[in-house]
């Protein structure tokens, strides 16, 4: 603006510090920190490259998933089918691909596609009738369940082409080995980080999550953005579905069952609000990786998995808690 | 009532308007003026089709018949974005502000600034900064005090997001501020800073339509009045000219204005019952 000194000049931009901390992603953060000082405190094998690098793994599927899910939260929206279009994709790719009738390629980007319409029809449901998203992913869940098992005739189909598990190699860094579908689902969390934080696309999907009224008298095209950001994080769902063969190897059936209730944990862990407009994807992997150091912590440490179960239930409860109160403090 | 006492041009001029929904008739041949730098106040009972106007001029809705012109020119309105397009800003009674944004993302919702080159138009990267600084501008020029642009809207008060409304209204409005009851979920001192708010709105030129239901509120700021009622402008006078009973009066159909500007009774019994009578 002029070079004189403008009268907003004490509208200061609050500092790198300042912003830090009251971002609502440090909450997270520190229980992330607190937990990997605890585990290594009380295993000796947890703090190693090769621990963490078995943790991205082994929480890539459900991260990824949980991206899309954050899309949704984000607008007020929910998915209960994420996890059946995943395995409803991953069945499609494989099947395709190991019966050989579609080279592998064509394969995958079917399944992708496929996810992608599933999502598209969940948007149109939501928006279009409107249906609450409860309800249009709660059916979705079942038809996407039982087409699952109707294509692939309840069969686990293995003996898959290369390209359908080439994200499961691992290439050398330093001494610790890493998949190439870890640095998938870590790119695609830098990439939607992005998206929603510096874009005007971003802003919009924030927008239509306080409320969609206010979107659309700002000159939003709210029907379009909510239909599409239902597509966008179903195709995020046909990655998963790749990550998750390139991971186990095979086409399973009975893949996915509870990943829709865990990629919705890691969102609300992450500090993403159930109503919408408030959260962050970078929130979202401090959520995965949480879920994720608790259950390789616990296990190096020899605690039964029902256990961690129960923990993890007892984090989200806790952390939607700490969420609640910190908001009630700011009004 | 002349329409040839003014001498300025209309900015807003609308003859005629009909809009009609099956039997219901929102708007019955509606006219309507706003002269350049004038709070023009609209009034009328609840079901006097001033909204329906309100969202014919704002093109919220789009007329069976009737003719709008801005600024001289025939102009029609296919939606709320069109009539933006053309220089006509709304500021809403719900406020339609996102609540957990920060107010510089609100001023420039739906039309964000992206960085200059391909960091804008390939990557989309948004200019924060420079949205923050013409968000600081447009407010210190508007006398709205605020502690930072990067407080969520939610922790502002009732006032201050009203304000943060108006001002973004303002600083997009080329043509016309349309303002739907400001200061109808305010408090007393609020409710004056709006109105202080809105004088310097049209202090520095842009004309502001009012709709209110507060008569006090009405009286203080507005330079005119417009009464809707049964579907079209029963009356458009001057404040000072009228009391507010009279004004009440008019709204109800108890009195009509003439010709020459003075009042007639019409329903000798609702006359007598609101306590008015003629010149």
């Amino acid at each position: 603006m002029t070079a004189t000194t403008p009268a907003y000049a004490h509208l200061k931009d609050p500092t790198t510090v300042r912003r830090l901390l009251t971002a609502p992603t440090l909450g997270p953060l520190v229980a992330l920190i607190l937990a990997c000082v605890f585990f290594s405190l009380s295993s000796e094998q947890f703090l190693s490259g090769g621990n963490f690098s078995l943790i991205v793994q082994q929480v890539m599927v459900v991260g990824t998933l949980a991206i899309g899910q954050t899309l949704i939260i984000l607008t007020a929206g929910i998915d209960l089918s994420c996890g059946a279009v995943m395995a409803f994709g991953s069945i499609v790719m494989a099947k395709l691909a190991a019966e050989g009738s579609v080279p592998p390629l064509l394969a995958i980007t079917l399944g992708l596609l496929v996810c992608a319409g599933f999502g598209l029809l969940n948007g149109l449901l939501v928006k279009g009738v409107p249906l609450p998203p409860f309800i249009v992913t709660l059916g979705m869940l079942n038809v996407a369940f039982a087409l699952t098992h109707i294509y692939s005739e309840e069969q686990t189909i293995s003996r898959l082409p290369s390209e359908l598990t080439v994200l499961g190699d691992t290439f050398p860094l330093g001494n610790t080995d890493i998949t190439y579908g870890s640095l998938v689902t870590i790119a695609l969390f830098l990439l939607f980080a992005y998206a929603l934080g510096a874009t005007g696309w971003g802003r919009h999907v924030y927008a239509l999550g306080n409320s969609p009224e206010s979107a659309r008298l700002n000159g939003i095209g709210t029907t379009r953005l909510t239909i599409g950001v239902y597509a966008l994080a179903g195709l995020v769902y046909g990655i998963a579905a790749l990550l998750l063969i390139s991971r186990t190897g095979v086409g399973d059936p009975q893949a996915g069952q509870t990943d829709n209730l865990d990629s919705i944990t890691a969102v609300v862990l992450g500090g993403t609000s159930l109503f919408g407009g408030r959260g962050t994807v970078l929130g979202t992997l401090l959520g995965v990786l949480i879920v994720g150091v608790f259950r390789n912590g616990l296990q190096l440490m020899g605690v039964a998995s029902v256990y961690q179960t129960l923990i993890t239930g007892i984090l989200v409860i806790l952390a939607v808690t700490v969420d609640q109160m910190s908001r009630r403090k700011v009004r | 009532m002349s329409e040839t006492s003014t001498k300025a041009a209309p900015v807003l001029q609308a003859r005629g308007l009909v809009k009609r929904y099956g039997q219901v008739t929102a708007i019955d041949g509606a006219d309507f003026d706003l002269l350049p730098g004038e709070v023009l106040a609209v009034i009328g009972d609840n079901g006097a089709g001033k909204t329906s106007l309100i969202k014919a001029l704002t093109g919220a809705l789009v007329p069976d018949r009737g003719e709008i012109r801005l600024n001289g020119e025939p102009v029609r309105f296919s939606g709320p974005q069109s009539a933006r397009q053309y220089g006509i800003e709304t500021v809403y009674q719900d406020l339609a502000v996102a609540p957990s944004m920060d107010i510089a993302s609100n001023m420039f919702l739906g039309r964000e600034l992206r960085r200059p080159g391909p960091l804008g138009s390939v990557l989309r990267l948004l200019d924060k900064k420079r949205m923050r600084e013409q968000a600081a501008a447009h407010m210190a020029d508007l006398g709205i005090g605020l502690r930072s642009l990067t407080q969520a809207v939610e922790t502002l008060s009732g006032g201050q997001r009203q304000a943060v409304a108006v001002a973004r209204s303002v600083a997009w409005a080329r043509s016309v501020i349309v303002m739907d009851e400001p200061t109808a979920a305010l408090g007393v001192k609020e409710s004056g800073q709006v109105l202080d708010l809105i004088r310097r709105v049209r202090d520095k030129g842009l004309p502001v339509v009012l709709i209110s239901h507060n008569m006090p509120h009405v009286f203080e700021i507005a330079d005119r009045i417009h009464v809707h009622r049964l579907g079209r402008r029963a009356a458009l006078i001057r404040p000072q000219d009228h009391s507010m009973a009279e004004v009440v009066a008019i709204m109800t159909g108890a009195l009509s204005v003439s010709e020459g500007g003075g009042t007639v009774v019409a329903d000798t019994e609702a006359a007598k019952a609101a306590g008015v009578t003629a010149d």
